[in-house]
């Protein structure tokens, strides 16, 4: 802890937490550091639908027969496990809470560009989750977060229709934050901060907000399209209607690559703060580690085929999708060897937030180059639609996103509370984390590589053993994600006083009080300096 | 419990050799990358840990040589990986000629299998050893998948279209058949077996069949009970002679290759594909054929192909 922390040894007297009290004060917040909370809260309650939904499959899994559940049931709660993990958590995860939180902040302004906007996001979000819970308790889904049709329209017995609808809902928010933060981004820096000489995870921030703006809109549109074929019976994907049901695979995809993006990308966004941060070093090669953010968005539209390599696409379409997929793997090379190299002769500190970065870096490169595994389009053949796809994404999403989300939240929590966790908590919940993540998922690469469907509840019994490893480890996983819940709640009320800049951290969000007042800086800061100037006087 | 799991994940056809190396050299280049990075971090992270509390080590902006060292090393690698991989691909989705086709039918939660010699399997998938087999797929209802590992083959079984895959079994033994499409509620018991035999076995089990009618004889006899014959064979519809593989002109001046797809479109919907010079009479069959009689029919057009093929029929009757 730098020297700033032990100067005050108390809260500051008035700060945006206790300006006033009551629910109106939460509800009606025009704040983005109070709606950062709401959403905190809410992506909090379902990563927690989620994961008790993985939890009891994983527990199904142990019995090659099902251990625990029937067929019909194990279906419905892989739909809601990815489904829930990836519109009503990942997506709003780090954008929604830290984005929200920390983009007036990190650009010195006293907060969004439309804030009455950015509540309204919530509450759509709020709307589209209880349209999707809804449709859990109404006898749940049973189509795959994927949706794919004719299943999907004609032939599943499910709430399909309430389950799209949340969805369908539930992507305006996204659209109404992305286009919050470009326009906050664009118009409310503060004096002298220029392009670049913006934090890392602004530019991430802003690569996401243009795929939130692109995609989202798809996703939409093939939502309507999927209602209109199940509810009005319009042919559009069902061939027994006239429809084509490739196409509904196209659309879908159009949105749902990039959606991936969304998911790591501010992921990259975070642990670049906090490599440079516990590094106490710029980032070595700025420029491409912010252009290669661009780079990944701008990619990520060209290569939804990919999903799709054995759907029956022609030749020709494959080998383009495949080509475009391994350029997408550049810029991501090019992030990790700028992380490992900004480590290079850095002052390394070992707290909770970096030991979550490291995790990051390391399960984010097998992530990839497994990646490289599925682009190769004849090996794609063998391991799609296999536990080793299960595997590569979460490696990305669970490995990546989750990772750089609870590093973040352990980073900013100072900030956002005005208190300290226990280290020693943070650092092993990190470890438990880190192996039991590896442990669960790596069993899956090998189940994926001998042929292991995934979506099966019940499956030959070779595959045993290997399920039953997966599922320990998810076991230490849960355990993991269980005990910074308890600490961070505790430190929040209990916690040793953090003090503006426990880190000793460059970046104007250190610059104002922990936590801060409701106006962020009392004086809007000029910025003489570029990112990350460790080596500057302060 | 105690079956090894790899008992069924052997190298059983002509792609599972070509397979495996390939996976070899992305396993090479991913296992030399995991211990330059995880080396790199842990030497850095030990070596340069933070000796004293207020530290401020030297700054380095970046070094362009070694951004496009990392760049073009990667690039150059990513190029090998696709050619390499996308060649095995090419030849993965063109079957040779002269394969021995069988028919694959996918509906919610089974798989029927015709042999054109007229052999109907359910869940089970007979093949020679040492012969280039093509299937061609379709599905019922929702799309299914057609897979099998140890032949580390994989293709989408699409309601309303045919897809294909082929492989030549290369060990006799059984092997797992998986649908690796979400399909439903019983997806993962839409599972079954590809039983690999000697040719000579494979010849008796065809011929130790009750079934004497082959797939075409099927297909003649719907060609009369549904009436095909009272056009197509009195000169009012495009006569089926030598039709198969031709080239069809088409009422809006277009021509389609008479293949699969062409003739179960103009089985299924007439009205899309006119053949020039014919009065616009043809029904739709759609809701009143399977899709085993459309193949039924299909390979009964197909063995009217040449005077070739109908000799080599006409024999074996």
């Amino acid at each position: 802890m730098s020297a700033t922390a032990t100067e005050i040894e108390t809260l500051p007297a008035v700060h945006y937490l206790n300006v006033n009290y009551g629910w109106r004060s939460w509800l009606f917040t025009t704040d983005h550091k109070r709606i950062a909370w709401l959403y905190l809260v809410a992506v909090t309650f379902f990563f927690c639908v989620g994961g008790l939904a993985a939890t009891l499959m994983r527990l199904n899994l142990i019995e090659p027969q099902g251990a625990l559940v029937e067929p019909s049931t194990y279906n419905r709660l892989f739909t809601l496990h990815g489904l829930v993990m990836i519109f009503f958590f990942l997506a709003p995860s780090i954008p929604a809470v830290l984005g929200n939180f920390l983009i007036p902040l990190m650009i010195g302004a006293r907060d969004l560009a439309f804030p009455r906007l950015n509540l309204l996001s919530w509450y759509i979000f709020m709307l589209g989750g209880a349209v999707f819970l809804y449709s859990t308790l109404s006898g749940g889904v049973d189509t795959g977060w994927t949706f794919y049709t004719p299943l999907s329209t004609t032939y599943a017995n499910s709430s399909v229709m309430s389950a799209a609808m949340g969805v369908f809902i539930s992507g305006f928010s996204s659209i109404l934050t992305g286009l919050n933060f470009i326009v906050t981004i664009h118009k409310m820096r503060a004096p002298g901060l220029t392009w670049f000489r913006l934090p890392l995870f602004l530019w991430s921030m802003y690569a996401t907000s243009i795929i939130f703006i692109l995609a989202m809109p798809v996703i939409a549109i093939t939502m309507v399209l999927l209602m209109l074929e199940r509810f009005l019976h319009v042919g559009i994907f069902d061939p027994a209607l006239g429809g084509d049901p490739i196409l509904f695979q196209h659309l879908f995809w159009f949105f749902g690559h990039p959606e991936v993006y969304v998911l790591v990308l501010p992921a990259m966004g975070v642990v670049s703060e906090l490599v440079a941060t516990f590094s106490r070093k710029r980032i070595f090669g700025y420029s491409f580690v912010a252009f290669s953010s661009v780079g990944i968005a701008a990619l990520s539209f060209l290569v939804w085929g990919h999903h799709m390599f054995v759907s029956g696409q022609s030749i020709y379409t494959g080998l383009i999708f495949s080509a475009f997929s391994f350029m997408v793997a550049i810029p991501s090379a090019v992030k990790v060897f700028n992380w490992t190299a900004t480590l290079y002769k850095g002052s390394i500190s070992f707290d909770a937030p970096m030991l979550y970065a490291l995790g990051f870096i390391g399960l984010f490169t097998m992530g990839g180059l497994t990646g490289l595994f599925l682009a190769s389009i004849a090996i794609d053949i063998h391991v799609h639609d296999t536990y080793f796809i299960v595997a590569h994404f979460h490696f990305i999403m669970v490995g990546g996103a989750v990772m750089g989300y609870l590093g973040g939240i352990h980073y900013w929590w100072p900030k956002m509370t005005g208190r300290m966790y226990p280290q020693n908590w943070a650092r092993l919940s990190a470890l438990l984390i880190f192996v039991g993540f590896n442990l669960t998922f790596g069993p899956q690469f090998i189940l994926g590589y001998y042929g292991m469907p995934r979506r099966y509840a019940v499956y030959p019994p070779e595959f045993q053993v290997l399920n039953v490893m997966s599922s320990a480890g998810a076991s230490i996983l849960a355990i993991g994600y269980f005990i910074p819940l308890i600490y961070l709640i505790w430190s929040a009320r209990y916690g040793p006083i953090a003090g503006p800049n426990p880190w000793g951290a460059k970046g104007l969000e250190w610059t104002t009080a922990s936590p801060p007042p409701s106006e962020n800086f009392e004086v809007i800061p000029i910025v003489t300096e570029e990112a990350y100037a460790y080596g500057a006087k302060s | 419990m105690q079956a090894e799991p790899t008992m069924h994940f052997i190298n059983a056809s002509n792609w599972a050799t070509q397979w495996q190396h390939l996976f070899y050299f992305l396993m090479a280049v991913s296992v030399f990358f995991s211990i330059l990075i995880f080396g790199l971090i842990f030497y850095f992270a030990i070596k340069y840990r933070r000796r004293f509390k207020d530290e401020i080590p030297e700054q380095i902006e970046g070094n362009l040589a070694l951004e496009v060292t990392w760049t073009l090393i990667p690039v150059g690698l990513c190029i090998v990986m696709f050619v390499w991989a996308s060649g095995l691909y090419v030849r993965y989705s063109i079957p040779p000629k002269g394969s021995t086709e069988i028919f694959v039918i996918g509906r919610q939660w089974m798989w029927k299998v015709q042999h054109a010699e007229g052999v109907q399997e359910i869940n089970e998938l007979h093949v020679p050893a040492g012969v280039p087999i093509k299937l061609t797929m379709t599905s019922q209802d929702v799309i299914h998948d057609f897979a099998v590992p140890a032949f580390r083959i994989k293709r989408d079984v699409l309601p309303g279209r045919y897809t294909s895959e082929w492989f030549t079994p290369t060990k006799t033994g059984r092997f797992h058949l998986f649908c690796d499409q979400y399909c439903g509620t019983s997806h993962s018991s839409m599972v079954g077996w590809v039983i690999v035999m000697e040719p000579t076995d494979y010849s008796r089990w065809l011929g130790g069949s009750v079934v004497n009618k082959s797939m075409a004889d099927m297909g003649a006899e719907i060609y009369t009970r549904y009436g095909c014959d009272t056009c197509h064979s009195t000169g009012a519809g495009p006569p089926f002679a030598g039709l198969y593989g031709s080239v069809v002109k088409l009422t809006d001046g277009q021509t389609v290759k008479a293949d699969d797809a062409y003739i179960r479109d103009c089985i299924l919907t007439p009205a899309s594909q006119r053949v020039a010079g014919y009065p616009p009479i043809m029904p739709t069959f759609q809701g009143q054929l399977e899709e085993e009689q459309i193949l039924q029919l299909t390979a009964y057009i197909k063995s009217l192909a040449s005077t070739e093929s109908q000799e080599r029929r006409a024999t074996k009757q």
